[in-house]
């Protein structure tokens, strides 16, 4: 899948896509526990979570994370949007919660190829 | 301890060659191996005898090499004035003691000086012992006594040694300060320290875990100490960060070392943080790991080894 499938979701929108919307995401990850985004997150995924602040994108660019995906239509503060622009992290926000999220995620991954 | 003259080296206004010689050298070729120390639980009468026998202004706090505090005259100056002088020195000392470590190179030692106008800093080895004092007349000894023999090669028209560029790090150093609850900056020294690791073109992997441990340890000394530093040093084959706050120190290191466990509050929580991860994940992404607590302060300190490069084909004769 691509970031800009993550638009398919429920109120799906992209905030910041510096990098492109054609950037491909291979896995995800669903965590609001940044030490276990910290020690599980896998490569190229996307974030699933509601933890809307910059330290989220800090956690993002040492985990190798694409896309912080914002659950719940958190408010995401300008400096967090900041902070992704500068690392090339790619924002985004769903109205879905975690679950919901997860696997409709889940089956778009499961559907490219 | 106030009113001592800073050192007259500011880092960002001295000369290279004056500034090359203080990283070249290490506190403990400088530092004064006797220590003249107190107990805590000495009066503050017989520190004052003990500062006036051996004409010093201020002395640690310490038994059996460790240290819990630092006395000075004003502490002195202040019991006399306010009739506690035959009090135990613990209860009036200073507990949280600004140290420097044996190994660092004497820069750090100068910019103390220049950041925290004491008059000396208590110097502790890697176990965390008392070895040494530093005051700003061992630096300014230490430095005249190098400049005297630099201008002696000068005279002599001979070259100064030259070391030769490396295209490997060596003993590079950054230093950062952490301070209480000060979340928004946390990670910046983690930042810096991936940024210069990635400009040694060290394997992104290794990487990736230097930078767990860092963050992780910037985020403890946020949430959970009063502040403190965090250093790292980069050589050819490790790189080794260092996170030592002033307290309030972990209870129980063994408890908290077990995945799971957190004294963390809801704020901290609510941020994503405080999962009882922090210590178990810093442990598990390094090759050495080290942890040290006391009421005066929590030491942690790890590496991360860089395996060794491949052997270059056909040696050279």
């Amino acid at each position: 899948m691509t970031l800009s499938d993550l638009e398919t979701l429920p109120g799906g929108r992209i905030l910041q896509a510096e990098m492109g919307a054609k950037t491909a995401i291979h896995d995800a990850c669903a965590s609001d526990m940044l030490s276990d985004v910290m020690a599980h997150a896998p490569d190229d995924s996307v974030l699933i979570t509601i933890q809307a602040h910059t330290n989220t994108v800090a956690v993002a660019t040492l985990a190798g994370i694409r896309a912080i995906l914002v659950c719940h239509d958190r408010p995401v503060p300008p400096e967090m949007l900041e902070a992704a622009r500068r690392e090339q992290i790619a924002v985004a926000v769903t109205s879905a919660a975690q679950y919901e999220a997860s696997w409709r995620i889940h089956a778009l991954l499961a559907a490219s190829p | 301890m106030g009113g001592s003259p800073a050192l007259p080296i500011p880092p960002d206004q001295s000369p290279l060659v004056l500034l090359d010689l203080l990283f070249k050298m290490r506190i403990k070729d400088v530092m004064s191996s006797t220590v003249i120390t107190v107990t805590r639980s000495q009066t503050l009468r017989e520190a004052q005898a003990l500062m006036k026998a051996n004409r010093i202004t201020g002395m640690p706090v310490a038994e059996d090499g460790r240290l819990f505090g630092i006395v000075s005259m004003d502490d002195i100056v202040s019991a006399l004035e306010g009739g506690w002088i035959g009090e135990p020195v613990e209860q009036h000392m200073t507990r949280n003691v600004v140290v420097l470590e044996e190994d660092m190179p004497l820069s750090f030692g100068a910019s103390y000086f220049e950041k925290y106008q004491f008059g000396r800093f208590p110097v502790l080895s890697r176990d965390n012992l008392l070895v040494g004092i530093l005051s700003s007349r061992d630096v300014s000894a230490a430095v005249l006594i190098e400049l005297l023999q630099e201008f002696g090669r000068l005279e002599a028209r001979l070259p100064a040694v030259q070391t030769p560029p490396e295209a490997s790090p060596h003993h590079i150093l950054l230093q950062f300060s952490v301070k209480k609850y000060d979340f928004e900056r946390a990670g910046k020294g983690t930042h810096e320290i991936k940024r210069t690791l990635t400009g040694f073109g060290i394997d992104p992997r290794l990487i990736r875990r230097a930078a767990v441990a860092s963050y992780e340890m910037e985020m403890n000394m946020v949430l959970h100490s009063a502040g403190g530093s965090l250093s790292c040093v980069i050589d050819p084959d490790r790189v080794e960060i260092t996170a030592r706050d002033t307290g309030p120190g972990i209870p129980n290191v063994e408890q908290a070392l077990e995945e799971g466990y957190t004294t963390a509050n809801e704020w901290i929580k609510s941020l994503g943080f405080g999962a009882g991860m922090g210590l178990p994940n810093i442990r598990r992404v390094s090759d050495d790991f080290a942890i040290q607590s006391s009421t005066a302060g929590t030491q942690v300190r790890v590496a991360i080894r860089f395996p060794p490069p491949p052997a270059p084909e056909g040696k050279p004769a």
